[in-house]
């Protein structure tokens, strides 16, 4: 049994900055992350922020990665970061047990922050396991990560900001983006984002969805339908794009399991992406000392995972014993970032869906 | 090379672009010809790059579908790309249910189509 003060799951923009601040609180700090690098999905995004500065505004995804990270340094000595490690359960008695090389650890915290982030949402149509169909993340992924680009000419399902940004970075990528469909009837994701795909010539089809997908062995085609009023297919609207890969955008769930499997109370809240822990303001879960941070706690963006991995770090702190020098402070500017980033009719969803994980009741 | 069954999979490697999925020039990213990596891909010399998933490399070389659903043996290619879904798994090195998006290529390794659960040997 490794005995550690913190155990932070994730490695990503949450993880990172829950990280610091509980190492500048004198905390010693273990992160588990089970990709090959730390940055979680931000490694992968090229685009600049939007937003204010205190989040990296106008900064590419893949440099604030690189910045979280550097961060860190000069607390090498209090830090332990396990690459490749997958963790496969909490308990209650604050055993971790992790999963790396091959071989079962078991690891026991005072304090645990899941800051485990979230996974794409699957779309129901027919032959929807047919390689060449991906998830939008995986597209960002395999192009910004690796230089390998999924297919030669894609549709795009949603038009959220994902939808969109991936459309263009395909584009970046030498894709062709025969096609993106939206069910809705109008573009989810913020204008700026599609007007530069409308002047590359890419088609937004709205009021449209995916119907099948068709291929021996590979996509080679998507079929397309129209919707009506309530959502429901018109027949006869059917139309057949040629490509060699569909990509879907459609949402994210946030990654809820270490946290359902230790009986943590959670509540189902649509606008939060799904399943997400009951919290307080200090982003603590039912179990004492349990806290949460980033897309776990309800889908938002890189910048509010920060935010609640700063804000979740210094609640840990304080609950050991060993507060930040400058917790007070910190807490006040770190819970106004997040009503600034909140507010605002695209922080709607997630201040409705807060309230109703508040007050609701419990699954 | 000294392989005497050159595989139509290894033509592109030659062609210089590494793989027909390569990105070649992108506005934003630089992607730099890496190191070589030799590995065999069910019983083919095929090749990826440094700092490639196993996932990635076959996809350059526009190998998609990776393995056979268990039940009904349907196609399986990669999803999520961050280890999440498991729609990625291949026997490597005869170790089953390798998830390939997030495990590092490294020379000689021996990657395998599944079919079925996948045993331990």
């Amino acid at each position: 049994m490794i005995e550690r003060d913190l155990i932070i799951i994730g490695g990503g923009p949450a993880g990172l900055s829950a990280s610091r601040v509980a190492l500048e609180a004198g905390l010693k700090v273990t992160i588990f992350e089970r990709g090959l690098a730390l940055g979680g999905q931000l490694i992968k995004q090229t685009h600049k922020f939007f937003g204010s500065k205190e989040q990296h505004a106008k900064t590419r995804g893949i440099d604030i990665a690189s910045k979280l990270s550097q961060n860190l340094i000069p607390y090498a000595d209090h830090l332990d970061i396990q690459l490749k490690a997958t963790v496969l359960a909490i308990y209650k008695d604050y055993v971790v047990t992790v999963l790396k090389n091959e071989q079962y650890f078991k690891y026991k915290a005072k304090a645990i922050i899941v800051a485990a982030g979230a996974s794409e949402k699957m779309l129901g149509f027919i032959n929807n396991d047919l390689p060449g169909v991906y998830g939008a993340g995986a597209v960002q992924t395999l192009m910004n990560l690796y230089g390998v680009i999924p297919g030669k000419e894609i549709v795009m399902v949603g038009s959220g900001n994902i939808g969109l940004i991936v459309s263009y970075q395909l584009i970046q990528a030498g894709v062709r983006v025969k096609a993106l469909v939206e069910a809705a009837p109008t573009i989810g994701g913020y204008k700026v984002h599609a007007a530069k795909l409308r002047r590359l010539g890419v088609p937004i089809l709205t009021s449209t969805t995916i119907k099948e997908a068709v291929g021996d062995g590979t996509v080679e085609k998507a079929i397309l339908v129209s919707l009506d009023q309530n959502w429901q297919m018109i027949e006869g609207s059917e139309q057949t794009i040629y490509a060699d890969a569909i990509t879907i955008a459609v949402g994210l769930l946030p990654l809820h399991q270490l946290l359902s499997m230790v009986e943590i109370d959670m509540r189902y809240v649509p606008e939060l992406g799904g399943l997400v822990p009951v919290t307080n303001d200090n982003l603590e879960t039912s179990m004492k000392n349990v806290f949460i941070a980033g897309d776990v706690s309800g889908i938002e963006e890189a910048s509010s995972a920060m935010v609640e991995g700063s804000l979740a770090g210094l609640q840990a702190a304080k609950a050991l014993g060993f507060p930040h020098p400058d917790h007070e402070r910190l807490v006040e500017t770190y819970q106004n970032q997040l009503r600034v980033l909140r507010q605002g009719p695209t922080g709607e969803k997630t201040r409705n869906g807060i309230r109703k994980l508040r007050e609701g009741s419990l699954c | 090379m000294g392989v005497t069954n050159e595989s139509v999979l290894c033509y592109d490697y030659y062609s210089e672009s590494g793989g027909v999925m390569r990105i070649k020039t992108h506005p934003i990213l630089t992607f730099q010809q890496k190191e070589i990596i030799i590995f065999n891909y069910n019983g083919q010399q095929v090749h990826g790059q440094e700092g490639d998933t196993i996932a990635a490399a076959l996809h350059a070389l526009g190998i998609k579908g990776l393995s056979k659903s268990i039940k009904n043996k349907r196609p399986r290619g990669f999803f999520c790309a961050i280890g999440n879904c498991s729609s990625c798994q291949m026997t490597v090195n005869g170790v089953p249910n390798v998830k390939t998006c997030i495990t590092k290529l490294e020379p000689g390794m021996v990657v395998t189509s599944e079919e079925g659960l996948g045993v331990l040997k």
